[in-house]
């Protein structure tokens, strides 16, 4: 487990605030770390020195990148929690006494067996990399259609069948019309002239062409803008009505 | 060589992956199975003692023929063909896990690890390193996992018992308890 050239030493202290640019990646987990430090400290796995390998701990994850952090933060409480446990008083009864270090040095010894098989796994693994089997020919999904047997003629009457039953393209004459806005005004000025409120529907006929109903709403919302009209709606959907903005005639 | 052994032989140079030995046995109905491994030891020996290219190998309860390992790099740099990735290092762990304890969930392995094995474990079923084999009983009724005739392939194993024993690891750090 040694540190790539490649990899900043995690002890860096010139390391920026604010960036996380150490990644651990020569560590698989928090248990890779605390038995990689358990053996740089020639500790006994059995008898951790529990705050000195805390501390180490912390020093080595103070950098980390977001994702892998909470990982090793569980792992470090773990610790801490442990450490505060082996200060507390353990009472007369030191038969009772059950070590807090115990359930962690279950694991290590468990990760320890396995890191064991991985090295198995990675030898036999190489082995098996380092030899080639006959390369695989991926098989063309279909066989290859035959080829086509037709003369000039048949190639005609096919062309001619196809031109036959193909219409001609409907063609459409788009006539743009211009939207009436000014006209609109006009109107509803004259309608407002006669009598102070009127109705949506007294402008607008039920059979209005789109572009009429359109050139109606925008001179309408233009009017209302300037202040000469009043529109309410009493709730959605309803007639709309209107009426001569007192203020305007004033003016 | 016996006309089995070159049967054999031709059938394993045709075929991209390991041939269980049953299915090599289906080439020929009147070959008796010690017939086959006698035919198969034929050909491995012939590999072996003539001095070929490829040796005979017997990977997963099956045969296959790959090149021997002193030619890997000559191949590779003329890129003829190309070594597989490498397996990360979490990635490994988790298959070793699976492995020893399948079929296993994936609370177990992340207990053991101690680190979230999610995305390793959709990558090593993507490689078809393992498989679902079940659900478990607890809450949620999990995933259980186990490793797949591929796993075998991929470390050129007979079969799991190739892996050493449990009891056959030496744990490293195992020292007569202290009293605490």
């Amino acid at each position: 487990m040694t540190e790539t050239a490649t990899s900043p030493s995690p002890y860096a202290s010139d390391v920026p605030s604010g960036s996380f640019v150490v990644e651990l990646t020569e560590f698989s987990g928090p248990l890779d770390l605390l038995l990689t430090l358990i053996r740089e400290e020639q500790v006994d796995i059995y008898d951790i020195p529990i705050a000195r390998v805390a501390e180490q701990f912390l020093l080595r994850i103070r950098t980390l990148q977001l994702n892998e952090a909470a990982d090793y933060l569980e792992m470090a409480a773990r610790l801490l929690r442990i450490k505060a446990l082996m200060l507390l008083p353990r009472g007369d009864g030191a038969e009772s006494w059950e070590d807090p270090r115990a359930e962690l040095v279950r694991r290590l010894l468990e990760y320890q067996q396995m890191r064991e098989v991985v090295d198995v796994l990675e030898k036999a693994g190489e082995e098996r990399r380092s030899r080639f089997a006959r390369a695989y020919l991926p098989q063309s999904a279909a066989p290859a259609e035959a080829p086509l047997a037709l003369s000039l003629s048949e190639l005609l009457a096919a062309v001619d069948r196809i031109l036959r039953t193909t219409k001609a393209p409907a063609v459409h004459d788009v006539i743009a019309r211009s939207v009436d806005v000014p006209g609109a005004i006009t109107t509803i000025r004259a309608l407002l002239a006669l009598r102070a409120r009127a109705m949506w529907t007294d402008i607008v006929t039920k059979d209005a062409e789109p572009w009429v109903v359109l050139s109606t709403l925008l001179g309408l919302l233009e009017m209302a803008k300037l202040g000469e009209c009043k529109v309410q709606q009493p709730r959605p959907f309803a007639n709309v009505e209107i009426t001569s903005d007192p203020a305007s005639e004033a003016a | 060589m016996t006309p089995l052994a070159k049967l054999l032989e031709a059938a394993l140079f045709a075929s991209a992956r390991p041939i269980p030995t049953e299915e090599l046995a289906a080439l020929d109905a009147e070959a008796s199975k010690a017939a086959i491994a006698a035919a198969l030891d034929e050909l491995r020996e012939h590999y072996d003692v003539d001095g070929h290219g490829v040796e005979l190998i017997e990977i997963g309860g099956g045969w296959q023929i790959l090149t021997r390992a002193e030619y890997t790099e000559a191949i590779e740099r003329a890129q003829l063909a190309s070594r597989p990735a490498r397996l990360s290092a979490a990635a490994l762990e988790t298959l070793a896990l699976i492995a020893y304890r399948q079929p296993l969930g994936r609370a177990e392995i992340e207990e053991i690890r101690g680190v979230s094995v999610g995305s390793v474990l959709k990558s090593l079923h993507e490689r078809g390193l393992i498989d679902v084999v079940g659900r478990g009983e607890g809450m949620g009724r999990p995933l259980l996992y186990g490793t797949t005739p591929i796993f075998l392939e991929y470390f050129a194993l007979r079969h799991l018992e190739e892996l050493p024993r449990s009891d056959e690891l030496a744990v490293a750090l195992r020292t007569e308890p202290k009293p605490l």
